[in-house]
This record gives C-alpha cells, sequence and structure tokens, in this order.
C-alpha cells in the first residue's frame, strides 16, 4: 500500500539526509574533487611540457596539453565521486540505522535510491567545479552548446553507470574501509586509458587493455565533444558501456539489498 | 487492565536455522494487547533473532505469525506499520542531530509537516533529550543513544514495540529511566515486547515471562507461576576458608558455584524449621559459618530449574 504512493516522498526524505551527511562531513567530498583538480595542475604545469612534446609526435590535431587531458581529468572526477558513495552505503549498512528503516512501512527502495540521487548530485557539482578550474586554467574548448549539452549528458550517464555500482559494492562490502580500497580501480583505471597520453605511445599489451576499457571511449567521446577530436564510433561504445554498467551495478545492487540484514 | 481478546501477537512454530545451527526451535508465543511479554535468555539464546523475525527484518525458515492482527509473512507492510522496533541491531543515525533524527523519522511516516516538528518536540521533551537536541547523535552517551532510540520508535505511534535489550549497556539511573517510560507506554495501551538477559527486569516489568534457552521455550508464564516452579529458595552460607567450604560442602552435599568465592549455595525454602535443621547440622560437623543470608526464590533460581544449568554469566543489577 504506502510503499509505492509514497516512494517519492521516501526518496526525498533520504536524499535530504544523504545531502546532509556529506555538508555536515565534507572532507571527502572535498578530497573528492581535490583529487583531480590535483592531478590537473600536476599534469598541465608540472609535466605539461614533457607531454605537449609527447602530444605533438602523436598525431592530435594540435590541441594543446589542457584541451588533450581535461576530458580524462573529467571522467577521473566521476570516477573518484564512487568513492564517497561506497563509503556512506557501507556505512550506512554497518550502523544499523538501515535495519530499523526496513523495520518501518516506508518505500525500501528509497533507501538506495536517495543515496543514488545524492551521490549524482555531488558529482555533477564536482565535475562543474574542475570544469571551472580547468576554464581558469586555460582550457579552451571548441564546443557549441549543444555539444556542451552532449558531454554532459554523457558524464551523468557514467556517473549513474559507476554510482549504482559504488551502492552495490558499498553494500557487500564489511568495513568502510573496505569499501573504499574496493573502488580504487576506478580512480587508477584513467592513467591506463587515453586520459593523459595517446594510446599509440604505450606499449602493445597496455594498448590493448587501454583501447578496450571502458574509460578510453568515454574520454574519447568526450574529446571529440569538447575539442573537436574524431568521435567515430567511441560514442556508441561509451554509451553501451554507461548502460551495461549501470544495468549491472542497479541489478546487484538490488539483489543484494533484498537479500536482508544479515550478511 | 484486562487484555482484550485478540491477541498482538501470536506465534506458531516458528523454526530458524543459520546453516547447521538451529537458533530457534519450534517457538510458540502469544502476547495480549497493553501487556509486556518479556524474552528471557542468556547471550545466544536465540531472542535477538526472534525480534528479527517479528518485526519482519529476516523471514523465518518454518511456521506463522501475526503481528497486530496482519500475517507477518503476507502483509509485512502492514506489520511494519503496526511496530516500532528499539534494540541491539536497531539504531539512530549518528551524523545527524537528535532533532534531526526524529524529524527523518517524522519524515519517513509522512506526518504533515507541522503536526511532525510538534511531535519531535515533544518526544524531545519527553526523553530529556532538549538540550542535547542540536547535537550529532555521535556525541551522545549510552542512557541518551538509548533514549533517542526509543523516541524515533515512538515517533510513529506504534501499537507494538520490540524492546531488544533495551537497557543492556545502561547505568543503573538510565535504566531506571528507561523502565519508567516502559511502564508509560504500557498505561498508554501498547504492547510491549522485550527481550532481556536481566532476570530482575523481567521480573519488574513483564506481564508474562517466556524463557528462551538456546533456541527453545523451556518455560512461560508469570513471574509468579515461574518462581513457584522452583520449590523452595536457597541459604548462602560464607565460609573464612577453603577447609571450612570444603567441609560444609561434603557435609550438605553441595558444590560451591564458583571456585575464588568462599561461599555455598544450599537449596532452602527459609521456614525456620528448615533453617534450623540446616544450622544443626552443620553445628553437629563442627563447621565455621562466618556469613549467612537466606534467599527467597528469584527469576534465577527459575533458570537454573528450568535449564538445568546456571546462567552464563553474572549480571551485575543495582
Amino acid at each position: 500500500m504506502s510503499t509505492r504512493s509514497y516512494a517519492a516522498a521516501d526518496s526525498a526524505t533520504m536524499l535530504r539526509r544523504n545531502l546532509r551527511h556529506a555538508l555536515r562531513y565534507p572532507s571527502m567530498t572535498v578530497s573528492v574533487v581535490g583529487m583531480p583538480i590535483i592531478m590537473l595542475l600536476l599534469f598541465v604545469d608540472v609535466f605539461g611540457g614533457a607531454m605537449s612534446v609527447s602530444l605533438a609526435s602523436a598525431s592530435t590535431h594540435g590541441a594543446t596539453y589542457i584541451d588533450y587531458v581535461v576530458p580524462g581529468i573529467l571522467v577521473m572526477t566521476v570516477g573518484s565521486g564512487s568513492m564517497p558513495t561506497a563509503v556512506a552505503v557501507c556505512t550506512d549498512m554497518a550502523e544499523g540505522i538501515v535495519a530499523r528503516l526496513r523495520t518501518m512501512a516506508i518505500s525500501r527502495a528509497s533507501i538506495l535510491t536517495g543515496h543514488v540521487v545524492g551521490a549524482m548530485i555531488q558529482t555533477m557539482l564536482s565535475v562543474g567545479l574542475v570544469i571551472a578550474v580547468s576554464l581558469l586554467l586555460g582550457f579552451r574548448p571548441t564546443a557549441d552548446p549543444a555539444e556542451w549539452i552532449a558531454a554532459i549528458t554523457v558524464l551523468a550517464l557514467f556517473a549513474l553507470a559507476l554510482t549504482w555500482l559504488a551502492v552495490a559494492l558499498g553494500l557487500v562490502t564489511k568495513t568502510p574501509e573496505a569499501a573504499s580500497n574496493v573502488v580504487m580501480p576506478l580512480f587508477l583505471l584513467p592513467f591506463i586509458s587515453s586520459a593523459f597520453v595517446p594510446l599509440a605511445t604505450m606499449p602493445s599489451e597496455v594498448r590493448w587493455f587501454a583501447e578496450y576499457q571502458p574509460f578510453t571511449s568515454i574520454i574519447d567521446t568526450l574529446r571529440g565533444l569538447l575539442s573537436g577530436a574524431p568521435i567515430g564510433n567511441s560514442a556508441v561504445i561509451a554509451i553501451a558501456w554507461c548502460i551495461a554498467i549501470a544495468l549491472a551495478g542497479y541489478l546487484w545492487a538490488r539483489s543484494v539489498f533484498d537479500r536482508g540484514p544479515v550478511r | 487492565m484486562t487484555p482484550i481478546s485478540i491477541p498482538a501477537l501470536t506465534a506458531v512454530g516458528l523454526r530458524k536455522a543459520f546453516g547447521p545451527q538451529v537458533v530457534l526451535d519450534d517457538i510458540d508465543l502469544e502476547v495480549p494487547a497493553a501487556t509486556v511479554f518479556s524474552l528471557l535468555g542468556p547471550n545466544g539464546a536465540g531472542k535477538t533473532t526472534m525480534v528479527q523475525i517479528l518485526s519482519t527484518l529476516i523471514p523465518a525458515d518454518a511456521g506463522h505469525a501475526f503481528v497486530g492482527g496482519h500475517d507477518l509473512r503476507r502483509e509485512p507492510d502492514l506489520v511494519r506499520a503496526a511496530i516500532g522496533v528499539t534494540g541491539q541491531f536497531s539504531a539512530v543515525d549518528n551524523l545527524l542531530t537528535g532533532q534531526e533524527n526524529l524529524i527523518l523519522m517524522a519524515d519517513l511516516h509522512h506526518l504533515d509537516r507541522r503536526v511532525g516538528r510538534r511531535r519531535v518536540a515533544e518526544l524531545l521533551d519527553r526523553f530529556d533529550l532538549v538540550e542535547a537536541a542540536k547535537n550529532t547523535a555521535a556525541t551522545y552517551s549510552g542512557g541518551m543513544r538509548r533514549r533517542l532510540d526509543l523516541a524515533m520508535t515512538l515517533v510513529g505511534d506504534p501499537s507494538i514495540i520490540f524492546l531488544d535489550e533495551p537497557t543492556t549497556g545502561l547505568d543503573p539511573r538510565s535504566r531506571r529511566r528507561v523502565w519508567q517510560i516502559i511502564g508509560e507506554l504500557v498505561a498508554g495501551g501498547v504492547t510491549i515486547f522485550l527481550t532481556t538477559q536481566h532476570l530482575e527486569e523481567a521480573d519488574q516489568l513483564a506481564d508474562r515471562i517466556a524463557v528462551l534457552d538456546q533456541g527453545k521455550l523451556v518455560a512461560q508464564g508469570t513471574a509468579g507461576q515461574l518462581k513457584a516452579l522452583v520449590p523452595g529458595g536457597h541459604v548462602r552460607l560464607q565460609f573464612a576458608d577453603v577447609s571450612g567450604l570444603q567441609s560444609a560442602a561434603r557435609s550438605l552435599g553441595a558444590v560451591p558455584r564458583r571456585d575464588d568465592r568462599l561461599e555455598l549455595q544450599v537449596p532452602n525454602d527459609g521456614s525456620v524449621r528448615s533453617l534450623k535443621a540446616l544450622l544443626d547440622r552443620l553445628a553437629a560437623d563442627s563447621i565455621e559459618v562466618e556469613g549467612f543470608s537466606v534467599h527467597t526464590p528469584d527469576l534465577d533460581d527459575v533458570f537454573l530449574a528450568v535449564t538445568g544449568h546456571p546462567r552464563h554469566e553474572e549480571v551485575t543489577i543495582p
């Protein structure tokens, strides 16, 4: 009865709760935004010179290095946003407040939905902040408004995918520490992708992995939308990856959550 | 108050096992409305599992239960709407303030905003949390947390409340306060399902007590009925040294309960006649007794009598 009709109201309540958590304890959120910004500064201002040289040797249409690296940094921002999500979900489950919620006549899905929507808002705010900082540092995208909207949509879709994955990982890990470790690959994968250097500069085995892992297709799509590099079939692959990861994460999270409180 | 005819809670043949370990074995229960029912047992007896099943958290492997008139298996949402749970596994949100925790509950019960705020203010007042209302629950003491937990349970005006060891870990004063609150709730018509390992707590609060031991109900009844199961009380004898203790143990055929205490418990109904017989016996064997006290039967004796073994741990009772 009440379960269905109140799903939206309950999700909004849970969202308010999660946002309040994030505002009250911003350290995790700050480090999530801080990390990509540090990477941006590091790669543009410290390694930038060397990177431009290697960039020039690979054919990248004469873009400056910052224009090349920002799409990678944006995807990294989305990736690092999964850490607080996994930790928050895991903490919730460990502290037993969720056990209380499970004994109440509320929409059960709202507990997860609240986390997902809250995480999406935080991640997209981080993305906005990183874009602003990169513009200040000299990022000069060529995108028109339609391309901007497409780029933001791709980022949002990717954020949705990684958030559901992070929720599932938060549900299956037993401690917040484990939860923060288990999402580490999402943070490291951009390094073995086209984020920082063109694939052509990598040894062939690494290049094979980099070419087919999800981050590369998403980064290439963003790069095409923002800086006019050729996209090819990257966009289709990127969207397919996002939908596949989102669906797998969602189904995994739901099945773990519905299994009950005893783990 | 005479309980009304429809029971608040009925369970028939409940069974639960985790892997090969049977945690609850064929449990039958009936709790009349507006009464306090206490499930008494040591750690690991299955009390929390029982509460988890009856509060819809985990399914039973077999058996049926009706809570608030609704089938646990088929109408879990109607059961959830009728109950409130406070306990070991239930909790507060540590990152929110006391007030925010209560407002969260009011919102999830879909109370009108104004009604919800008023209810939150009332509960903060009633549970002595007004001063701490703006502090996060993480800073609360054990007693405050338990009061907040209980207050959160009451936001939705449940007709049946599960309290899973509500006073475990509380200091005597906080414990008294929780007892007082439970009394007020029952007077207001709420049914309480209380689990405890404190015999005194069950004795003080419960209309009916069931003793759970290793997954089985070994006794059920009022405190008086259970005490009647034990024929009498006991006499506690204290000795100055080990040799005194040993010769008394030999003479009376009793086994010391604890090796580190020079103490002996001897069954005795406390009548002048039987006390005299006991003292005469000790005098005849010229055994020096240093201390001597008579105990009428309490639930400890009941527990010993119905389970055949002493409780797993000593409990200090205020």
